[in-house]
C-alpha cells in the first residue's frame, strides 16, 4: 500500500467521515452574553420584589445558568449543554469559595490600614490609655517566639521524618506515624495547657515565659513538619540512593549529601508552611506567655507580648473610649495576615530557587 | 587490581519469595562475563547480590557464599560499604544525581566519600573517566551544567564514567547499552575490552551479539515457570555457549525458540 502525502490528495477526498460531522456551535461570545442576559433578568426580578443585592446575585446566577443551558440545548445538543451547565456550576462553586476569603481580606485591610503607621511599629503600649500606642513589643515577641519554635521544631521534625523514611521499619515506625497523626489533631489549647502544666511543675502556676509559648507551639508544629517533610523525602527516587550506595557511600552520608540536597526545595517549603501554620496561634500563647504593655525581648524572663494575644486583648478589653483599641486590634490582625502571606511567598521562592535544575 | 569471584550455593530471596536458586559459578579476573536469559529470570537480582546491593531492598536477603579473593563478602565482619567500594555498578536505568553538575556527577564517588584530592588531579580524573565512557567530546564545554539535562544515552554514559572514576576492582553492568545507539554501544564495548585489562567485568545483556562479541564466559539464566525461582542453567566459555551448548534450553534460547 502506498501513502500519498501530497496535499491535493487530501483535498480531493470529499467524502467526510460521518461520525465527525461538525455540529452547530454557539458563537464565542454567546455563552457570556446569554449568562449576562439571565443575570439582567434576575436583577429585574429582584427589583420587582424590592431590590436587594444578595437576591440579585442569587436570581441572576440561577437564571443565567438556566438561560445558557436551555439555549445551548436547542442549538448545540445535550452533551454540549450539559458541559456548559457543569462549567457554570463549577465556576459558581469557585465564586462561593472566594466570597469569604475576599471579604475577610477586604475587611481586615479596610479596618487595619487606619493604624498602619510609624507609631504602630515604633512604640509599645507602655503608659498608653486611649489614642496612640503600638505593637512594637508584640511584633518583636511574635518574631522571637516563632523563631524559638522553629529552632525547636525543625530539627526534631526533620530528624523524625528522616528516621521514618530512611531507617524506620515495622512496629516502631507504624507507632510513630500513628502518634504523629494524633498529634496533628491536638487542639491548640491542649498544647498550651501541656506546656503550662510542664513548666508549672517546676515553677508554680503563676509562671509565664516566652519559652513556654515556644514549647506549646512546638507541640503543634512538630507533627506538621514531620508529616510534610516525610512526604517530600519519600519523593526522592530510590535509584539515587542506590546510585550512591553503589559508589561505596555509607548510608548516613548518602542521606546528608544526596537525599537532603535533592529534596531541599520541598523541605524548605514544608518548614515555611509549618511556621505559617503556628505563627497566628492564640490560645496556647494566651495561657503560657500572657501579655505585657512594655517591651520584653527575653523569652526566659517573664511575660511577653505576641500579635495574636495583643489583638485578642485589644478587642476584648478595649477600655474607654474603645475605638483606638479596636483599631489597634485590626492592625495587629492585618500584620498577622501579611506575615502569613509573606511566609507563603518565601515558601514559593524557596521551591523555585532550590529546585534541581534541568536543561542544558 | 582485578579480582576473582566464586559464588557457591547462592539463594536469593525477596522476603519469602525465592527469586534465584542455588547459583554456583566462578568469575575469572581480567575477563568479561556475560549473563543472558529471559526477562524476570533473576539476572539483575543475581548481579545486585554480588556487591551487596540486593540487601538495600527491605526484606531482601541472601543465603550462600560469595567469595572474592578468599574473603566471603557476606561474612559477618564485612561491611557492605567496603564491598561496594571494590565492586562498582552501573544500573539498568540511568540515574545521575539531579542536584549535581556533570563534573560533580563524575567526581561524586570521591566527593561523597569526602576524599581530598588536588583540583588538577580531580580534573584529570574527570576527563579520563568521561573519555573512557566516550562522553568527553559531547560534554567538555558544559561540565558545569546539570547532569539531568543530558539525553538518556548520554546519562547512561555519565553513570558509567561515574562508576569507573572510583576505580573499582570489579564492575557490574546491568544492561548498560539498552538505552544507547549503536555507535555509543560500540564505544562502550571497546571501553569494556579496554577495562578488562584492569577490572573484572560482569555484564547483563539481552543482546546476544553483544555477549558473543565482548565476553569470555557466558551464563544462561532461566525460569522453569511463573513463580518459580530462576536458575543458572549453564555457564561456559562464550564460544561454546554460542556454538555447541551443553543444555538444550540454552540452545533454544539463543536460537530464539521458546516454549
Ligand atoms: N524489589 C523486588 N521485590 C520483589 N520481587 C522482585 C523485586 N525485584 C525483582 N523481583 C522479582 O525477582 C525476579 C527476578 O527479577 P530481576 O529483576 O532480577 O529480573 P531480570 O532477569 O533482571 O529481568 P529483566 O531482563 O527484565 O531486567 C522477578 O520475578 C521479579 O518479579
Ligand atoms: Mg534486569
Amino acid at each position: 500500500m502506498s501513502t500519498d502525502l501530497r496535499p491535493d490528495a487530501v483535498a480531493a477526498t470529499p467524502a467526510r467521515n460521518p461520525a465527525l460531522r461538525s455540529r452547530r456551535q454557539l458563537p464565542r461570545f454567546a455563552p457570556t452574553g446569554l449568562f449576562g442576559l439571565g443575570v439582567l433578568l434576575g436583577a429585574g426580578l429582584s427589583a420587582a420584589t424590592g431590590f436587594s443585592l444578595t437576591l440579585t446575585v442569587v436570581y441572576g446566577v440561577v437564571l443565567g445558568t438556566l438561560v445558557l443551558y436551555v439555549v445551548a440545548r436547542r442549538v448545540e445538543g445535550g452533551r454540549k449543554a450539559f458541559d456548559r451547565l457543569v462549567t457554570c456550576l463549577v465556576t459558581c462553586a469557585f465564586g462561593i469559595a472566594m466570597v469569604p476569603l475576599v471579604s475577610l481580606v477586604w475587611t481586615v485591610l479596610e479596618n487595619g490600614v487606619r493604624r498602619l503607621d510609624g507609631e504602630f511599629f515604633n512604640s509599645s503600649m507602655l503608659g498608653i490609655v486611649g489614642e496612640g500606642g503600638g505593637a512594637y513589643h508584640a511584633i518583636a515577641g511574635t518574631l522571637i517566639i516563632t523563631l524559638l519554635t522553629a529552632l525547636i521544631s525543625v530539627p526534631i521534625g526533620l530528624l523524625a521524618a528522616i528516621y521514618l523514611v530512611e531507617y524506620g521499619t515495622g512496629r516502631l515506625k507504624r507507632a510513630i506515624t500513628f502518634l504523629v497523626d494524633v498529634m496533628t489533631g491536638i487542639p491548640s489549647i491542649v498544647a498550651g495547657l501541656f506546656a503550662f502544666a510542664l513548666f508549672a511543675l517546676f515553677s508554680g502556676p503563676s509562671i509565664r515565659l516566652g519559652i513556654m509559648g515556644a514549647v506549646a507551639l512546638s507541640v503543634l508544629m512538630i507533627p506538621v513538619v514531620v508529616r510534610s517533610s516525610e512526604e517530600v523525602l519519600k519523593l526522592v527516587p530510590n535509584e539515587l540512593r542506590e546510585a550512591s550506595y553503589a559508589l561505596g557511600v555509607p548510608k548516613w552520608r548518602t542521606i546528608l549529601r544526596v537525599v537532603l540536597p535533592t529534596s531541599i526545595a520541598g523541605l524548605g517549603t514544608a518548614v515555611t508552611l509549618a511556621i505559617a501554620r503556628v505563627v497566628g496561634e492564640t490560645a496556647p500563647l494566651l495561657v503560657t506567655v500572657g501579655l505585657v504593655n512594655g517591651t520584653n525581648l527575653d523569652p526566659f524572663d517573664g511575660r511577653m507580648s505576641t500579635l495574636p494575644v495583643f489583638a485578642f486583648y485589644q478587642l476584648t478589653q478595649p477600655g474607654v473610649p474603645p475605638e483606638p483599641a479596636i483599631d489597634r486590634a485590626w492592625t495587629a490582625a492585618l500584620l498577622l495576615i501579611i506575615l502569613v502571606m509573606a511566609l507563603n511567598v518565601v515558601a514559593r521562592l524557596i521551591s523555585r530557587f532550590f529546585a534541581p535544575k534541568t536543561g542544558r | 587490581m582485578a579480582k576473582r569471584i566464586d559464588v557457591s550455593d547462592l539463594d536469593i530471596y525477596y522476603g519469602s519469595f525465592l527469586a534465584v536458586q542455588s547459583v554456583n559459578v566462578s568469575i575469572e579476573p581480567r575477563s568479561i562475563t556475560a549473563l543472558i536469559g529471559p526477562s524476570g529470570c533473576g539476572k539483575s537480582t543475581f548481579l545486585r547480590s554480588l556487591n551487596r546491593m540486593h540487601e538495600v531492598i527491605p526484606g531482601a536477603r541472601v543465603e550462600g557464599k560469595v567469595v572474592m579473593d578468599g574473603q566471603d563478602l557476606y561474612g559477618s565482619d564485612v561491611d557492605p560499604v567496603d564491598v561496594r567500594r571494590q565492586i562498582g555498578m552501573v544500573f539498568q536505568r540511568p540515574n545521575p544525581f539531579p542536584t549535581m553538575s556533570i563534573y560533580d556527577n563524575v567526581a561524586a564517588g570521591l566527593r561523597l566519600n569526602a576524599k581530598k584530592m588536588r583540583k588538577s588531579d580531580l580534573d584529570d580524573l574527570v576527563e579520563r573517566s568521561l573519555r573512557g565512557a566516550n562522553l568527553w567530546n559531547e560534554v567538555k564545554d558544559r561540565l558545569n551544567r546539570p547532569g539531568s539535562g543530558l539525553s538518556g544515552g548520554q546519562q547512561q554514559r555519565l553513570c558509567i564514567a561515574r562508576a569507573i572514576a572510583v576505580e573499582p576492582d570489579v564492575l557490574l553492568m546491568d544492561e548498560p547499552c539498552s538505552a544507547l545507539d549503536p555507535i555509543s554501544t560500540l564505544a562502550i564495548e571497546d571501553l569494556m575490552t579496554e577495562l578488562k585489562e584492569r577490572f573484572t567485568i560482569v555484564i547483563v545483556t539481552h543482546n546476544m551479539q553483544q555477549a558473543a562479541r565482548v565476553s569470555e564466559s557466558t551464563g544462561f539464566f532461566n525460569l522453569s515457570g511463573v513463580g518459580q525461582p530462576g536458575r543458572l542453567i549453564e555457564f561456559n566459555p562464550t564460544e561454546k555457549i554460542f556454538s555447541s551448548p551443553d543444555e538444550k534450553a540454552t540452545e533454544d534460547y539463543i536460537s530464539g525458540r521458546f516454549g
